[in-house]
């Protein structure tokens, strides 16, 4: 472990220039270069807000916020954008790299790393125009919204732990990655971000409760719509679980390193 | 005695497939499944490398070179024995070092730099250096896609190369690239070498084995077949890459230390050689520019439809000088049989450099040994060019030169 900690150490600068190249390389070749980073998510929250707000006219119980329901989605939709990335990214993250895993030696725990920074900061830019949108709206900035960074982190440790999880099996069951891509989006469906938890029926609601990312969105939601603070509580749970995830994820990592190259 | 930089003792590697992939994960968790199909590449290959040497590895292809070299850098991990290094190891495994290609050769430069495990100042140090090496012009800050693969190869080398390394590790790399660049790398392994790097290299090229490495080591469906000299070894290998049924390949240890190898099926083999002065007199010493006769007789040892005679002069280290063969020069021989013999006279001036020399026959169907390969026999004859009267010069080849001096 402590060999491990030396290693990042040592290759801190190549993991942040690899994540300087990595945003860089992404929009290398598009005209808007990295304003699509915001672009998608907000185009994403912007179809929903159409579809679901105007078309079926969705709307918040107990509010008469007429933006209420846009700034639901968004808060919501900032939380799992962050988990979205970093799930479908560590998933393909070492048979992406295969040619590098193969041709070069290097600390391989690097590779995780230099996604999570990269989802990190996408999810920095998307968190500010999302604050920005809010500010244009008329919700205006509160105490609560300093909660923020502790839930980027949380559901930073949540992904990261279960992407990593699922990226040491996919090298060697490659099924992992389409299966899941079907998984996220039902997992999508399954977190209340574009509807609110209450128009679920009571046994139903019970069970989504025990969806972490249904605690991780609705604080986001709490802490950016209502002011309160976020779920200590559950929160408190994920991380325990999301460190229990991450030691078995590393435990795997270690383990099948030896086989990996093997494979690819 | 130097020591070791590389001690590899009774290292294996297995390739295993599993019917269910998920019997291979249970063995991360300490119990252990039967593989379905395990393929062993390398297996029992025990050797070491002291500091300074330069060690080819040979063997045809699916030998397990690559593997090796994968295994002593690090990319794979062995499945039984170990591999010491002392020393920070730099490898060009595989063409491109997986560039990025929408980057430019600069960043990717700094990228690889980084992956090496260099700091920021180290790599701006080095940059400078890499970028007047690989000589790729302006394309150095062009995105690597626009690169051919010969220029994306001097980026690599160049970048690989940027700081000497203990041991420098090279598959194949450098037969990509054109001829002044791999000039200009052979020269930067040459002096790396004189510095102390310790050098393994793969190659198909016997030329560059010979020129590059004392020491060579023969890889033959994973199993370590032969670690010697490389003219010994390249010989060899030369005779296995002929080799078919009913075909031999014995080594004989000559007096003088060397080995020789002879292959063939011996329909035709090589009675008698000798090397003859102006006089008729048998020599082994002959002086620079002497007219010699190499007389070879030939005994057939079954019918032949069509029989070529070549030879080959190599020098010390084992490069060839000059070599022919009667299909060349329209002489080939045909429906020979058993019992008959042939002899062969080739006059010729000895226009080599003094040093020592040897001559391989072979005796084939045409004019390559890889069809019938009757027999072919390696240092069938040595002998020893002295410069007993002539201006001294240095170089194999003797091309006496008219210069006219004048004072303006």
């Amino acid at each position: 472990m402590k060999m491990l900690l030396l290693a990042i150490w040592h290759y801190r600068h190549f993991i942040l220039t690899s994540i300087k190249n990595d945003l860089r390389t992404r929009f290398a070749r598009s005209r808007l270069g990295a304003t699509w980073m915001i672009l998608q998510p907000l185009a994403q929250g912007a179809i929903y807000a159409l579809v679901l707000a105007r078309v079926l006219g969705s709307r918040l119980p107990d509010t008469n916020n007429q933006y209420a329901y846009v700034i639901y989605l968004l808060a919501g939709l900032a939380g799992w954008t962050l988990f979205a990335e970093l799930i479908t990214r560590c998933l393909t993250i070492f048979v992406d790299n295969a040619s590098l895993l193969k041709k070069m030696v290097f600390p391989r725990i690097c590779l995780p790393l230099i996604v999570s920074g990269s989802c990190l900061l996408n999810n920095l830019f998307l968190l500010t125009a999302t604050l920005g949108i809010f500010i244009a709206v008329g919700n205006y900035p509160n105490w609560m919204w300093l909660w923020l960074p502790m839930l980027t982190v949380i559901t930073l440790l949540f992904g990261l732990a279960l992407g990593l999880i699922l990226g040491v099996l996919n090298v060697f069951v490659r099924d992992v990655a389409q299966v899941m891509n079907v998984v996220l989006q039902l997992w999508f469906w399954l977190t209340p971000i574009v509807y609110a938890i209450g128009i679920l029926p009571g046994h139903f609601a019970l069970i989504l409760r025990l969806n972490p990312m249904y605690a991780i969105c609705s604080s986001y939601q709490q802490v950016l719509l209502w002011g309160n603070p976020p779920h200590f509580k559950t929160l408190g749970a994920i991380v325990a679980l999301s460190l229990l995830l991450l030691a078995g994820g590393m435990f795997l990592f270690r383990r099948a390193s030896p086989d990996m190259v093997d494979v690819l | 005695m130097k020591a070791a930089v590389l001690k590899i003792e009774e290292l294996g590697k297995a390739f295993r497939e599993y019917r269910m992939e998920w019997q291979r994960m249970v063995g991360w968790f300490g119990a252990t499944y039967k593989a379905a199909n395990e393929t062993w590449v390398l297996r029992n290959i025990s050797f070491q490398v002291f500091a300074g040497e330069s060690v080819g590895i040979v063997g045809q292809n699916g030998a397990g070179k690559s593997t090796l070299l994968k295994l002593v850098s690090g990319t794979l991990r062995p499945t039984e024995g170990t591999i010491g290094v002392g020393g920070r190891i730099a490898a060009i495994l595989e063409l491109g070092m997986g560039f990025n290609p929408d980057l430019t050769g600069r960043d990717n430069a700094r990228y690889a730099a980084g992956l090496m495990g260099m700091s920021p100042d180290q790599i701006e140090a080095v940059i400078p250096g890499v970028e007047e090496f690989a000589e790729v012009g302006e394309y150095f800050d062009q995105p690597i896609r626009t690169y051919s693969s010969g220029m994306q190869m001097r980026v690599a080398f160049s970048v690989v190369t940027a700081v000497r390394p203990e041991i420098l590790i090279i598959d194949e790399a450098l037969s990509v690239g054109d001829a002044y660049f791999s000039h200009k790398s052979m020269a930067r392994i040459r002096k790396f070498r004189e510095e102390g790097t310790t050098l393994l290299f793969v190659s198909h090229d016997p030329g560059a084995v010979q020129s590059l490495c004392d020491r060579a080591i023969l890889l033959e469906h994973g199993r370590l077949l032969m670690d010697g000299e490389p003219s010994e070894v390249m010989d060899y290998y030369n005779a296995l890459i002929s080799e078919k049924e009913n075909e031999t390949v014995k080594v004989k240890r000559l007096l003088s230390g060397k080995a020789q190898t002879v292959s063939g099926t011996h329909e035709a083999v090589v009675e008698n050689i000798s090397l003859h002065n102006a006089a008729g007199e048998p020599v082994e010493y002959v002086n620079v520019g002497e007219s010699v006769e190499l007389r070879v007789q030939v005994r057939i040892c079954g019918a032949i439809p069509r029989l070529v005679f070549g030879y080959m002069i190599k020098d010390r280290l084992g490069q060839p000088v000059f070599g022919t063969n009667t299909h060349h020069t329209r002489q080939a021989l045909e429906h020979l049989v058993d019992g008959q013999r042939v002899e062969y006279r080739l006059a010729f001036p000895m226009n080599f450099g003094p040093g020592s020399y040897s001559v391989s026959t072979a005796l084939c169907s045409t004019e390559t040994h890889l069809v019938n390969n009757y027999e072919w026999r390696d240092l069938a004859l040595v002998f020893t060019i002295a410069n007993q009267n002539r201006d001294s010069f240095v170089g194999t080849a003797w091309v006496p030169p008219r210069i006219e001096v004048r004072r303006m």
